[in-house]
This record gives structure tokens, C-alpha cells and sequence, in this order.
């Protein structure tokens, strides 16, 4: 059994309009020590799944799932007592915005050690020590100065750095890193994401990356799940992904890559995500396809698997050429 | 720090040159005449009046006066009330214990009561309690004083007979005077039944003068706690796995206190306000009382001198509190 087992989350969250469906259906797996990409446009549920997951949604939020499990807990099932042994300790996650999710009323070391009290307990010594060692661990310098600094004073990099301090802290199975750069500066990413990859190996645990940044996703990850408005519509093994996209959403992130640009200009994918209003009929990403044919426009299709495990939620997946590979006419599926 | 602290204490000067004219013009304004009122029923001679107005200095130019009252206030003298003879500042040191000893109780009811309440109502939001507290609080800070006084005495001193109506400890004790507050110098006289009148006189007042500040308090700490959850510093406390009352009564309620103090530091004001209305109704011996009691008497130095005094101590009060401020919000401090 994987480390991470979700099947068919849903999300669905109470607005003034109704009932909107942010997460629709999910399933991952994350192996013990994997490392697992998940990328997708804005909106499109990776955040909110994640947070699902932990536990974080506010009130309006509904979750479901047929399994939710973490290192054989049953996450759904769990009383919010037992849920909080678990995350922060064995399952931690950073966020996109180091300025604002570390607490600017505390020190760092404050904060920091606060974990390891919660969970691991120890003398108030050890915890310092332990979190100099943590802060040393995450390429701060001077840690033991760093201790008494409020996250003011330093730079969005180093709160940053001081977020994974705290994720890391009592040793996780899994971390979550949601868009851990997005905030930072283009030179300070690099280094942070080189950070994570480092600590990952160090210490064996799972990372799920979330990210928009198919680069990102190509230098650092195992496997890879995309997402489009809160569905699956490929998963599948980075390589062989890279190597042969099956899903045209995926087709036409790699494509809007620098180096795999072939005109002057980099090629986008016209138009946006949809929303709460506009979510077409059939598949939801056929008013941006360019291969969309009539049964795309009709029916959604189903996340389907190949033999080699690789899954696209596609009615006529592409074949190593980039070309479609069944028909997406709805006359010619009823005729055969 | 230290030049923060001067500069702020020198920011005092004009405010406190605006509010002596206030103090100054302000019973000079009220139709009246003080010479007349202090003869009472008698009549007064064309001539002996004329000779009163030279003696208190009533018969220079405006001008003249509020700059004699400048001179004297310069060498510390807040001049002498016409009626008791008795210099001001003695009247005031006198009565302030009473008022300050009010305020204070009204001040921890208030915070006592408001701050859990505000707390509560915030993480319940839309719950009974949250909607039983907006309406309780949006009433209790629109309903007037005195007719909140009238109203508690009316029930719990008349219909009920729990508490008294007037003063600060019934006549049945006396004691030394020592420390003003009715409360310890009632424990220290050692009499039997003193502290619990005294107690009890308290009682009605503080709930009266708190309630105004409780009402603020309380919706000032819901909202700032309403904004301070959305946070994303609150995710990441919830997500290190903290119990729900560590993450709200430490990591929110910590950054939702930062505008709460500036609020508690400005209820300063209004507390002395209603201090005022709240001391006539029970005849509480305290400033508010020295002060609408001298203003229906004209007495021109006493109405100056206290109206001066009670603006310096809300401009010390609330410049304490700006230091506070700095105090529990580490991003000010370090300027
Ligand atoms: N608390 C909420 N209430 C209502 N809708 C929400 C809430 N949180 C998120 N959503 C909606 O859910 C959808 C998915 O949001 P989510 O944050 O998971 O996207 P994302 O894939 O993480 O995007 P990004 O890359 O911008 O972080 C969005 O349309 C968003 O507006
Ligand atoms: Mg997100």
C-alpha cells in the first residue's frame, strides 16, 4: 500500500451562488520516498486537495473520498484529536507565501520549537538545539542569532527556509510543498527547490510538489499529476510523460516551455480555467482543445489507464507524434 | 526608543495648549453669571459685585484672563475654587481616588467580560451566541447612561433590593482615609461588612460606566479575530498539529489584541465621559461629579483646572498605550 492513497476526493465548497465543486474526483498515490509533481493552471484544485488532506479547509468546505489514507490512517475517519498527532509530524506542508504564514507576533526559534514541544516533547534545551540544528539544516546562517529574529526581519527566502525548518522539524513521512517558490524571486527559487530535493534525499521522505512549472517539474519529480479544473487528466511517470504527453492539456503545457518552443514567440493556451459558472458540457477542457471533436463537446470522458499505467482523462489520447489517436467524432463512435 | 518617547511626549505641547483654551472657553461660554450664582438668593449690590468680579480677576479681557490662567498653570497652580476656598488641585487629589477606583473596576469588567466574549463570538461565527452578543452589545452601546442607570437602579435596587442606590459605602462604617480606594481601605479599617458594602456600592456604577467600553471592546475583538483566522499564519499553526486552543488563544488572539489595545486605550476617554453621568446618577463622589456639580455652580477655575487635568490623564493614558502597542507588536518595536 502507497504512503499516500487518495481515490475520488471531492471538494465542494458553499458560496453565496451555490455549491461549487473545486476538487472534482481526485485520486493519487505517493510511494514512501517518491517524489510526486502535481501541476496545473491557477484554480484548477491543487491547493484545496492538499488542504482536504490535512485537514485545513474552512467551514464552507465539504470533503469526501472513497479512500483518504496516510500511512494506513484513515484521514476522513479520524477525530480531529488523532488527525492533529498526525499532521505536523508525520505530514507537513509549506505554503506558497513565506511573508505570511509564519506568525509575525513570534520568533522564529519560538515557532519552530513549538513543533517539536507539540509532538516530541524533550527538555527546552534540546528543542533549542534541535532547532539550531534545523535551522543550520535549511542553509540559514548564524542559526543560533536567527533564533530570537520575527519573521519582519528577514527576507521572503529566509522565511521561507525557515518554513521547511518547521516542516521538517519532527522528521515527516511526507511533505507537502504548495507552490513553495511562486512567491520568491526567480534567483532564490532555484535555491530553494534545490533545498527541498536535498533534504528529500537526506532524509528518504515523500514530497508532493505542486507547481505550475513544468521545468520545475522535469528536473525534480518521479511521477507527475496534472490537473485541470479540479480532475486528473494525466498521470503518469515524468519521463515517459515528457517524452510523449497523452493528454493535450498536457501536450500544450510542454510545449509553452522555453527550450521546447520552436516559433520566436511562446506558444499559450488560449483561454482560462473555468470556473464556477462557465464549466462546459463533455469534457472541461474542450473550448481550449484543438483537437476537440463533437463527442468531446458531448460527453466527458473517463480517467482510463494504458497498459504501460499511464492514465489520461482523454477521448482520443495522442500518440508519440503528438496526433490523436481515436476518433473524437460522436457519429462515427455510435457507428462502430 | 528614547527619541520615539521624546518625540511624542513634545507632540503634547499643542494638544495640550488646544485643549486649555477648550477648557478655558468652555464655562465662559455657559450663559451666567458666577457672582450672582455664588450670592444665591440674596441680592447683590451693583458695587460689592463689581468689587467680587476685580477681586477673582473677572473684570480683565478675555485675553488676559486665559493668559493669567496660562502663567499660573506654568508654575504649577490650577488656581482656587471661589466656592469652597480650596486651592484645585487639593479638590481633585481629593475626589480622584473614587473616580479612578470606578474606572478601574469598569475597565476590567469591561475587558473581562468583552475580550472572551469578542473571542467567542469570532470563532463561533453566525452561531446564537455570536448573534445574541452583536445585538446585546449594539444595544448596550446605544442606550444612554442615565437612562441605564435608572433603568439597573430601578430594577436592582428597587424591584429587587440587591444593591444600593447611592454612594460609595454606607454610613454605617467609618474610617481612615488611606489609599482613596474604598475597596482596600475598607479591608484594612478591619471592620466587619465594610468591604462587602463597599463591594457593593461598586457594583451597579462599574456595570453602568462598563458597558459602553464592553460593547466596543467586544465587537473590536470579534472582527479583528474574524480577520486575524483568515490568516495564513493561523493554516500554518493548524497545520503543525496544534490543539484549536493554542492556535486561537496564541497565535490568533495574539495578533487580534494589537488593534484591541489601541480600542481599550480610547474607551480612556469615553470611561471619564461616562464617569461624569454615571457619578451624578449615584451620587458617587469622584471628578465627574466635582465637575457637573462646579459647572451648575460657575465655578470658573474649578470647571478650567479639572477639564485640564482629566485631558491630561487621557493624553498620558493613551500615550501609555502607544507605548504598548510597541510592546506587543514586535514589527513597531524595533524602530
Ligand atoms: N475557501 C474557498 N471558498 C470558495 N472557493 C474556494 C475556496 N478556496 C478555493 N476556492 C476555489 O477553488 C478553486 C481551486 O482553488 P485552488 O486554490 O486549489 O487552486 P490552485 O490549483 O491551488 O491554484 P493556484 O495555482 O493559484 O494556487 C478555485 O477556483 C478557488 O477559487
Ligand atoms: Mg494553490
Amino acid at each position: 500500500m502507497a504512503l499516500l492513497e487518495i481515490n475520488n476526493l471531492s471538494v465542494e465548497f458553499k458560496t453565496a451562488h451555490g455549491a461549487f465543486r473545486a476538487v472534482d474526483g481526485i485520486d493519487l498515490a505517493v510511494e514512501a520516498g517518491q517524489v510526486m509533481a502535481v501541476v496545473g493552471e491557477s484554480g484548477s484544485g491543487k491547493s484545496v486537495a492538499m488542504l482536504a488532506l490535512m485537514g485545513l479547509l474552512p467551514w464552507t468546505a465539504t470533503v469526501s473520498a472513497d479512500s483518504l489514507t496516510f500511512d494506513g490512517w484513515d484521514m476522513l475517519a479520524l477525530s480531529p484529536r488523532a488527525r492533529r498527532r498526525i499532521i505536523g509530524k508525520d505530514l507537513a506542508m509549506i505554503f506558497q507565501e513565506p511573508m505570511t504564514s509564519l506568525n509575525p507576533c513570534f520568533t522564529v526559534g519560538f515557532q519552530i520549537t513549538e513543533s517539536l514541544k507539540t509532538h516530541l516533547g524533550g527538555t527546552a534545551s534540546e528543542r533549542r538545539a534541535r532547532a539550531v540544528e534545523l535551522l543550520g539544516l535549511v542553509g540559514i546562517p548564524a542559526p543560533e542569532k536567527r533564533l530570537s529574529a520575527f519573521p519582519h526581519q528577514l527576507s521572503g527566502g529566509m522565511n521561507q527556509r525557515v518554513m521547511i525548518a518547521m516542516a521538517i522539524a519532527c522528521n515527516p513521512r511526507l511533505l507537502i510543498a504548495d507552490e513553495p517558490t511562486t512567491a520568491l524571486d526567480v534567483t532564490i527559487q532555484a535555491q530553494i527547490l534545490d533545498l527541498l530535493l536535498d533534504l528529500q534525499k537526506k532524509t528518504g521522505m515523500a514530497l508532493v510538489l505542486i507547481t505550475h512549472d513544468m521545468a520545475v517539474v522535469a528536473e525534480t519529480a518521479d511521477a507527475v499529476s496534472v490537473q485541470y479544473a479540479g480532475q486528473v487528466v494525466e498521470r503518469d511517470r515524468v519521463d515517459s510523460l515528457f517524452a510523449a504527453p497523452r493528454h493535450p492539456y498536457t501536450h500544450a503545457l510542454l510545449k509553452a516551455l522555453p527550450e521546447r518552443a520552436t516559433e520566436r514567440h511562446l506558444p499559450t493556451i488560449p483561454g482560462v480555467v473555468p470556473g464556477q459558472f462557465d464549466r462546459p458540457k463533455g469534457c472541461l477542457f474542450h473550448p481550449r482543445c484543438a483537437f476537440a471533436g463533437d463527442l468531446c463537446r458531448a460527453e466527458p470522458p473517463r480517467l482510463l489507464a494504458d497498459a504501460q499505467g499511464r492514465a489520461a482523462r482523454c477521448h482520443g489520447p495522442l500518440d508519440a507524434a503528438g496526433q490523436p489517436t481515436a476518433s473524437r467524432d460522436l457519429a462515427e463512435r455510435a457507428a462502430s | 526608543m528614547l527619541s520615539f518617547l521624546l518625540r511624542r511626549v513634545l507632540l503634547l505641547i499643542p494638544t495640550f495648549l488646544g485643549v486649555s483654551v477648550v477648557a478655558f472657553g468652555f464655562i465662559r461660554v455657559l450663559p451666567g453669571d458666577p457672582i450672582e450664582l455664588l450670592a444665591g438668593e440674596r441680592s447683590i449690590s451693583p458695587e460689592r459685585h463689581a468689587e467680587l468680579m476685580a477681586r477673582y480677576g473677572f473684570d480683565l479681557p478675555l485675553w488676559d484672563q486665559y493668559l493669567k490662567f496660562l502663567t499660573n498653570l506654568a508654575s504649577g497652580d490650577l488656581g482656587t475654587s471661589f466656592v469652597t476656598r480650596r486651592p484645585v488641585l487639593d479638590e481633585f487629589l481629593t475626589l480622584f481616588p473614587a473616580t479612578l477606583e470606578l474606572g478601574l473596576c469598569a475597565i476590567v469588567f469591561a475587558v473581562a467580560v468583552g475580550l472572551p466574549a469578542g473571542v467567542l463570538a469570532g470563532v463561533k461565527r453566525r452561531s446564537w451566541f455570536d448573534q445574541t452578543l452583536m445585538t446585546v452589545s449594539l444595544t448596550g452601546y446605544s442606550m444612554p447612561i442615565f437612562w441605564l442607570g435608572l433603568l439597573a437602579i430601578m430594577v436592582f435596587s428597587g424591584w429587587l433590593g440587591l444593591t444600593p442606590v447611592s454612594g460609595r459605602i454606607s454610613v454605617m462604617y467609618y474610617f481612615d482615609n488611606v489609599t482613596g480606594f474604598m475597596l482596600i481601605d475598607s479591608l484594612l479599617s478591619g471592620q466587619e461588612g465594610a468591604f462587602r458594602s463597599a463591594a457593593a456600592h461598586l457594583i451597579l456604577p462599574t456595570v453602568v460606566l462598563g458597558t459602553i467600553p464592553m460593547a466596543v471592546i467586544a465587537r473590536q475583538t470579534r472582527s479583528a479575530m474574524l480577520e486575524v483566522l483568515g490568516e495564513d499564519y493561523v493554516r500554518t499553526a493548524r497545520a503543525k498539529g496544534l490543539p484549536p486552543a493554542r492556535v486561537i488563544g496564541l497565535h490568533a488572539l495574539r495578533n487580534a489584541l494589537i488593534p484591541v489595545v489601541t480600542t481599550i486605550g480610547l474607551q480612556v476617554g469615553v470611561l471619564l465621559a461616562g464617569a461624569i453621568l454615571t457619578e451624578t446618577i449615584f451620587s458617587w463622589p469622584g471628578i465627574g461629579k466635582w465637575m457637573v456639580d462646579s459647572i451648575s455652580r460657575r465655578d470658573y477655575s474649578v470647571v478650567q483646572g479639572g477639564l485640564l487635568l482629566i485631558a491630561a490623564i487621557v493624553m498620558l493614558v493613551n500615550l501609555t498605550v502607544d507605548l504598548l502597542y510597541g510592546l506587543i507588536n514586535p514589527r513597531v518595536r524595533r524602530r
